[in-house]
């Protein structure tokens, strides 16, 4: 399926959509068309919202974020993120916040289809007195005290992979961070891929995703970057790095937004108008 | 004083402290890193004096050998040479929660005298924060279940205060036995490397008390550098500078991860 078809049949406004990605395999190509399509009012949940977040939330895509940890890594802050919370830029955003231990097994239990999932943690931190969907709970066996956390169900996964079969199942190696849980957990899901081979061949920790846990699957070569995917193309961490004064400044932002997603067809012409601004690597 | 020079000797204050956090992991343990900081004082020791250890980030990845420095916690470095690579719940379930993690090795923006960590915001309230932080990540996780918490920061009263604006993760608590009756099966902070000094708990208060000078920082600039009455141990010691080897060993490690950063 064409990605802008999966998107416009699967994504709604005020949809809550998770796209996950550990730093590995972030799905920039299918957000991007999100922005495009215009999407408003979502319910954005990653564990590690990144520039991806940091350009949905810019652009007015996003009413809520349900996040662990919110930064450039390694470089700095969100500043489009943080001038939402800061500022209410471009408008205010509403935040619930975990640990990545919480944000990991509210994914299991949604994968699961169980209501809750129970961790040791956050006991002595401030987070439970700002974060409403975190409760105590006492072990009906043992006693213990321990942490609930509701099980996150979003209406739509969004995840990028190495390579689909031609039956449409999912191959994806390195780091997998989130990805399989997120795809279980939610209702509908999308994932975009760098190719399309006859036959898998066994890779190093490798997660296969059967076509039948899936609704969409789009081929966007470099449908990760700046992002990376293990054995294709590395991270270009200068991207990174040259994002911050671009998020940092509103209007370099918006700018920016205008030239290389609003004004593009798809995600390979994105990366033709970034490579001319020097902003692509190879 | 991070940049500096420290005294006479051809090594800064952050080049001091580095190497001072790294002799901190011993051979053999199972430890896991922090982005920054944190991790650039883990693969010294690995490539030092503690090549046994088992790096753990929580991207997944367990037993990496990273030959340079990532820029994220993901990066395809970290499971190039991993021993395995697994989910982000088998990560902090099988392996910090039940008890594998001998050592949690954390950055932190703000620490207070009882070792309890700030990563959310600063100043103004929490919905509407002057300064709007990362947040929590694998920290309060971290703090809670891995058996000892090594923290490294640069020392200054913006860092080192005497209330957190927001506690994201544990240390002390409160100080005394506050910490045990939180149920928490992790000890909390052995140690905290700054760009001055060592601080250690005291045993019955927990409170954090200078136990160590480097060579060149001063009992003064270390008080003034915190937001609270530091405590200074009677029998403070003057870390021992750099060795060759270290110096040669992180700064090759610097030099690496910024060619390959260059390079793309």
């Amino acid at each position: 399926m064409e990605l802008g078809e999966a998107v416009e049949s699967l994504v709604s406004d005020g949809d809550s959509v998770a796209f996950e990605g550990f730093t590995h395999l972030i799905p920039f190509a299918a957000a991007h068309e999100v922005i495009r399509q215009g999407r408003r009012d979502l319910t954005l949940i990653r564990m590690t919202p990144d520039l991806v977040y940091d350009q949905m939330i810019g652009a007015g895509c996003a009413s809520k974020l349900i996040f662990s940890w919110g930064g450039n890594p390694g470089v700095g802050s969100l500043h489009r993120f943080r001038d939402a919370v800061e500022k209410g830029w471009p408008e205010s955003i509403e935040i619930e916040e975990h640990s990545h231990a919480g944000m990991a097994n509210r994914y299991v239990a949604g994968a699961s289809n169980l209501p809750f999932a129970v961790l040791r943690g956050y006991v002595g931190t401030d987070l439970p007195k700002v974060t409403s969907t975190i409760a105590p709970i006492t072990c009906p066996f043992t006693g213990e005290e321990l942490m609930a956390v509701p099980a996150l169900t979003p209406d739509v996964a969004v995840i990028h992979a190495q390579q689909a079969d031609r039956n449409g199942n999912v191959a994806m190696w390195g780091i997998t961070g989130i990805q399989k849980e997120a795809v279980f957990s939610a209702r509908r899901s999308i994932v975009t891929v760098e190719e399309i081979v006859d036959e898998f061949e066994p890779m190093p920790f490798q997660t296969v995703l059967p076509s039948i846990a899936l609704d969409a699957v789009s081929v966007v070569p470099s449908g990760a970057y700046p992002s990376y995917a293990h054995d294709f193309y590395a991270r270009d961490n200068a991207f990174y790095e040259a994002w911050d004064p671009i998020g940092r400044d509103r209007g370099k932002f918006e700018a920016w937004m205008a030239r290389h997603v609003f004004g593009v067809e798809d995600f390979a012409e994105h990366l033709r108008s970034i490579e001319a601004e020097g902003m692509v690597k190879e | 004083m991070s940049g500096t020079t420290n005294g006479n000797a051809t090594y800064t204050a952050d080049e001091m402290m580095s190497i001072a956090a790294s002799r901190e992991l011993r051979g053999g343990v199972v430890c896991f890193v922090g982005i920054g900081l944190p991790s650039e004082a883990a693969n010294l020791a690995r490539a030092t004096h503690a090549p046994e250890c088992s790096l753990i980030y929580e991207s997944g990845t367990i037993g990496a050998k990273p030959e340079v420095l990532p820029l994220s916690i993901g990066d395809g470095e970290l499971a190039e040479n991993a021993d395995s690579v697994v989910s982000v719940p088998e990560i902090f379930n099988y392996w910090l929660q039940a008890g594998r993690v001998d050592v949690g090795f954390l950055g932190a923006a703000q620490i207070d005298k009882f070792g309890n960590i700030n990563t959310t915001v600063i100043g103004g309230d929490y919905d509407e924060p002057k300064v709007r932080l990362p947040g929590a990540g694998g920290a309060p996780e971290i703090a809670a279940s891995a058996k000892e918490v090594i923290v490294m920061l640069r020392q200054s009263p913006r860092a080192f205060v005497e209330k957190l604006a927001f506690i994201t993760s544990v240390g002390y608590a409160t100080g005394g036995n506050s910490r045990e009756k939180l149920g928490y099966p992790g000890a909390g902070p052995s140690v905290v490397i700054t760009d001055f000094g060592i601080l250690r708990p005291d045993p019955e208060t927990k409170e954090l008390t200078l136990v160590g000078l480097h060579p060149g920082a001063t009992v003064e600039a270390a008080k003034e550098a915190t937001g609270w009455k530091l405590k200074i141990a009677d029998d403070l010691e003057t870390t021992y500078e750099p060795e060759e080897k270290e110096l040669q060993v992180l700064r090759d490690l610097k030099e690496r991860t910024e060619a390959a950063r260059k390079a793309g």
